[in-house]
């Protein structure tokens, strides 16, 4: 079963048929909460693919290691490990986007998409494949969250990465606002699913 | 097999009373409103409303076409939608507002919920907090009506109220004032005795029934006479009914079939809870009104209310 499934299809599934967000519907709450600008979005993105990578390689390896009665804790522990490191770093190098996403940078511990990824792949996946997992879902997710914040930032204040790209548009303040994340999750979320059932239908 | 059953919604009586002919006697009997609004505000107030009622109407025949339903859009429904969204609007507002408004009205509120009879939330009244939201600038701007002293922007007496806490006479303005609709508002609150006229016709008809609006009033009325913030049994009881949205909320909106409950307790209920959280926000809150926040948390508590207040089945105990 490993074997048929090439690398190409286990990185690309993460990008539209199981995207985390608009299909699995995981990790809703950093897409709710930090996409109200594409420069928080694109930290964010980052910060998740390289959580879900290092995470996914070393669950993988140590997947005939651990028993599975504590498999759990493990996996948090080193979940938690690289999202420490991940904050680390962005304290040291990247401080305003770090400050900006707050409290939703360490937060990526209980990010549903990790552990349902360590879950579901990793713990019954080769290494290899799951580097390729783990870039895939990150990715899905990362474009998902710009998406949802290009959309925000443009409608909400008018700009694009803190840039005015239309003067005479009056911004629309809402869709900075919570009910706005809403509004635009649930509308791409409605627009893929069509867009998946009108493939699957042929058409 | 499946198609053999003809699935609808509840409740499920049979009537003279068609859809179409409850929506359009309503529209009826709120066109005096607009019509007194249009006088105080301008012809821009009725551009406002055409673009608004036309928008929800095309916005509906889109939706039911795309979806392949049957095309409704004449039974009045989507029409009053309009209407009720213009309503709310302040006269001034740039004409693409109540595109917005009836767009999301219509799409949002009511065909994402299935149409006619599914939505959870009044449409017109969502629609007016997302403008409100999404524009403060242009949602909290009024001007005075033609005819006043000055025609500039000028703020609501409930904004007065709220903000330099000054009386009626203090504005320059009398109850006669407020009664026939001589002061800055939204288009269609303003003209109380209009409103009024409107809604005894609507009771009369028996289109609707006097337990929301009478538990409603009596509620805020009392509330904000024993609690006003000049102390205590000092309230205006006549400016905190005709100042803001308030007869326009409680007889046009708050008693919308689909999002208020069925039996008579649960209205009673319902209308209290309303008056309760419009008092709340008028008083506490930053915003000087609150019809729309208190109907629209209301309509959430509705299927609550009905499943409480399920009236006995006959026989059972």
């Amino acid at each position: 079963m490993e074997k048929n499934k090439s690398l190409w299809q286990e990185f690309s599934k993460g990008l539209f048929r199981e995207n985390p967000i608009f299909f699995i519907v995981l990790g809703l709450c950093p897409t709710l909460a930090i996409t109200t600008s594409l420069e928080n979005a694109l930290g964010m993105g980052i910060a998740v693919i390289f959580v879900l990578v290092f995470s996914n390689v070393v669950i993988s390896s140590i997947r005939n290691i651990v028993p599975d009665k504590i498999r759990i804790p493990c996996f948090i522990v080193v979940i938690a490990s690289f999202v420490t490191i991940v904050e680390l770093l962005m304290y040291g190098y990247f401080p305003q986007i770090a400050k900006k996403l707050g409290i939703f940078l360490p937060l990526i511990v209980v990010n549903c998409i990790i552990m349902g990824r360590a879950e579901g792949f990793a713990k019954n996946h080769k290494i290899i494949p799951s580097v390729f997992d783990g870039l895939g879902m990150g990715l899905g997710f990362s474009l998902a969250i710009l998406l949802i914040a290009g959309i925000r930032e443009f409608l909400g204040t008018g700009k694009l990465f803190g840039k005015i790209i239309c003067e005479s548009f009056s911004p629309c303040a809402i869709f900075i606002l919570p009910p706005g994340a809403l509004f635009t999750l649930g509308v791409l979320i409605a627009l893929f699913r069509r867009i998946k059932k009108g493939r699957a239908d042929g058409y | 097999m499946e198609d053999k059953f003809l699935v609808s919604f509840w409740p499920h009586i049979y009537d003279k009373d068609s859809i179409s002919r409850i929506m359009w006697t309503v529209f009826l009997c709120l066109i005096l409103s607009g019509i007194a609004g249009v006088y105080f505000f301008g012809l821009h107030a009725l551009l406002l409303i055409f673009v608004a009622i036309i928008t929800a109407l095309t916005t509906e025949g889109l939706i039911q076409y795309f979806r392949k339903k049957r095309i409704t859009i004449l039974d009045g429904s989507a029409a009053l939608t309009g209407l009720l969204v213009v309503y709310n609007l302040p006269p001034q507002v740039p004409f693409w507002i109540p595109i917005v408004g009836s767009f999301f009205a219509i799409a949002f509120v009511k065909q994402a919920f299935g149409g006619l009879g599914r939505n959870i939330f009044n449409p017109a009244l969502s629609a007016r907090v997302f403008l409100l939201l999404a524009w403060p600038k242009y949602m909290t701007t009024f001007v005075a009506p033609a005819g006043s002293v000055d025609a500039l922007t000028s703020a609501t007496p409930l904004t007065l109220f709220k903000e330099s806490n000054i009386g009626l006479s203090q504005m320059g303005l009398s109850y006669w004032d407020l009664f026939l609709g001589r002061r800055p508002g939204c288009i269609g609150e303003v003209a109380i005795i209009w409103l009024l006229l409107g809604a005894a016709i609507l009771l009369f008809l028996r289109i609707i029934t006097w337990h929301i609006p009478f538990s409603y009033i009596l509620v805020l009325a009392g509330l904000s006479w024993m609690f006003d913030k000049n102390g205590l049994f000092k309230g205006d009881i006549l400016f905190c009914l005709m100042s803001g949205g308030v007869i326009l909320g409680v007889f046009f909106m708050a008693t919308d079939y689909v999002t208020s409950p069925l039996t008579k307790r649960g209205k009673i209920i319902f209308g209290a809870g309303c008056g309760l959280l419009t008092f709340i926000i008028r008083r506490f809150s930053g915003y000087p009104e609150g019809v729309s926040f208190s109907i629209l948390i209301m309509n959430a508590f509705v299927p609550l209310i009905d499943r409480y207040l399920k009236p006995r089945i006959y026989g059972k105990k």
